[in-house]
C-alpha cells in the first residue's frame, strides 16, 4: 500500500513548510508536497498540515488574513469530510481564526517572543495525532512564537476539558502541568486542542523541529506517525 | 469615512496595555489606573447611503477587522 500523502499548505509568509516536509518525508518516509494557498485542488491528500510562520506578516491578527485565502474553503471541506488537519503555530492561529477550532491565540503574557524547548504532557492519546504517545508521558519539542497565549471564554474551556479535547499541556520535565512551565500565559497551560469531531488539531509547539537527535530530540515524530497510522487505518476496507 | 476602533473585551487580559500602564507609572503619571490597547482604522468608502455604509462597516468588523472571540468594536461615520 502506498505511503500516506501529506499536503503542506503554504501561505505568503509561511516559514516552517520546508521543515515540515523534511520531517514528514525525508525523516519519516511518507509522501509530502506543498499546496500553494491559491491552489484549489486537495485531491489525493490523506492529511493536511498548516505549518508555522507569519502568514501575511501577521497583519491585523495572526492568521486573520490567511483565513480568507482561497485554499481555506477547501481545507474546511477537507476537515468536514473527517480527514486529519494539523495546524502548527501559525497554522493553529489560522484554524482558530477560521472557526475550525474554538478560542484565540493572543500576545504572550510577558510580551516576549519565546523560542525554546518545552515539555508537553499528553492528556489524550485517543486522537489521530497522539495515539503513538503515552498518557502522562511528556513530549519535548520547541516553541517559537510571540502570540501563543491560548484564550477562550470559560464555557469553551470547560467544554474542552470535559471532553478530553485538550491534547497537549505545557508541563515540567516530570510531567507536572505547573504554571512555571507555561511559556505564554495560556489558560490551563493549554498547548494543543482538537475540534469536537477529533480530526482537527492545533498546537503551538513545533513537532517538525523535533525530528532528529541532531536537532535535540525526536519526540515530534510521534505526532506525524500517529497521523500516518490513522490515515492507513482509515484506508483499510 | 469610517473610523473603526477595535479593543479587547474587558474579560480578556491585555498584556500590552498592562505594560504601557506600568511604563506610564514609571514616567511619573501616577494617576494612570489602567490602559487598554487596541487598533484603529480609517476606511474611506464610496457609498452615498449612510445606512448602507453602516451595514457594510459592521460586516467588515464582524468578518475581518475584529475577532469576536476576544475583541469588540465601535465606529463612527463621517460624510465627505
Amino acid at each position: 500500500m502506498t505511503q500516506p500523502n501529506f499536503g503542506i499548505v503554504v501561505f505568503p509568509g509561511t516559514w516552517s513548510d520546508r521543515d515540515c516536509r523534511y520531517a514528514i518525508s525525508t525523516v519519516l518516509g511518507y509522501r509530502a508536497s506543498f499546496v500553494w494557498h491559491e491552489d484549489l485542488n486537495l485531491d489525493g491528500y490523506d492529511a493536511l498540515a498548516l505549518p508555522g510562520g507569519f502568514s501575511y506578516g501577521d497583519y491585523l491578527r495572526a492568521g486573520a488574513i490567511a483565513r480568507f485565502s482561497p485554499i481555506m474553503e477547501r481545507v474546511t471541506e477537507f476537515a468536514a469530510a473527517g480527514r486529519p488537519v494539523i495546524g502548527i503555530c501559525n497554522g493553529f492561529q489560522i484554524l482558530c481564526e477560521a472557526g475550525l477550532l474554538p478560542g484565540a491565540l493572543i500576545r504572550n503574557s510577558h510580551l516576549e517572543f519565546r523560542c525554546e524547548w518545552v515539555d508537553l504532557r499528553v492528556e489524550n492519546i485517543d486522537t489521530p495525532f497522539s495515539h503513538r504517545a503515552r498518557v502522562g508521558r511528556t513530549l519535548r519539542m520547541p516553541i517559537s512564537h510571540g502570540e501563543g497565549n491560548y484564550q477562550a471564554d470559560r464555557d469553551t474551556v470547560e467544554a474542552l476539558e470535559r471532553s478530553g479535547r485538550v491534547v497537549f499541556r505545557y508541563a515540567d520535565r516530570e510531567g507536572r502541568s505547573v504554571s512555571s512551565a507555561n511559556p505564554n500565559g495560556s489558560v490551563n497551560n493549554i498547548a494543543g486542542i482538537i475540534n469536537e469531531e477529533g480530526n482537527v488539531l492545533g498546537m503551538m509547539p513545533h513537532p517538525e523541529r523535533a525530528c532528529e537527535t541532531l536537532l535535540g530530540g525526536v519526540d515530534g515524530n510521534a505526532v506525524f506517525q500517529s497521523i500516518a497510522d490513522s490515515v492507513m487505518k482509515f484506508r483499510l476496507p | 469615512m469610517a473610523r473603526v476602533r477595535v479593543t479587547l473585551k474587558p474579560t480578556v487580559n491585555d498584556p500590552e496595555g498592562i505594560t504601557i500602564a506600568k511604563a506610564l507609572g514609571r514616567l511619573g503619571f501616577e494617576s494612570v489606573d489602567q490602559v487598554r490597547s487596541g487598533k484603529y482604522f480609517e476606511i474611506t468608502l464610496d457609498e452615498d447611503s449612510e445606512p448602507r455604509a453602516r451595514r457594510q462597516v459592521g460586516e467588515m468588523c464582524d468578518k475581518l477587522l475584529a475577532n469576536p472571540v476576544i475583541e469588540r468594536y465601535s465606529f463612527d461615520l463621517e460624510g465627505a
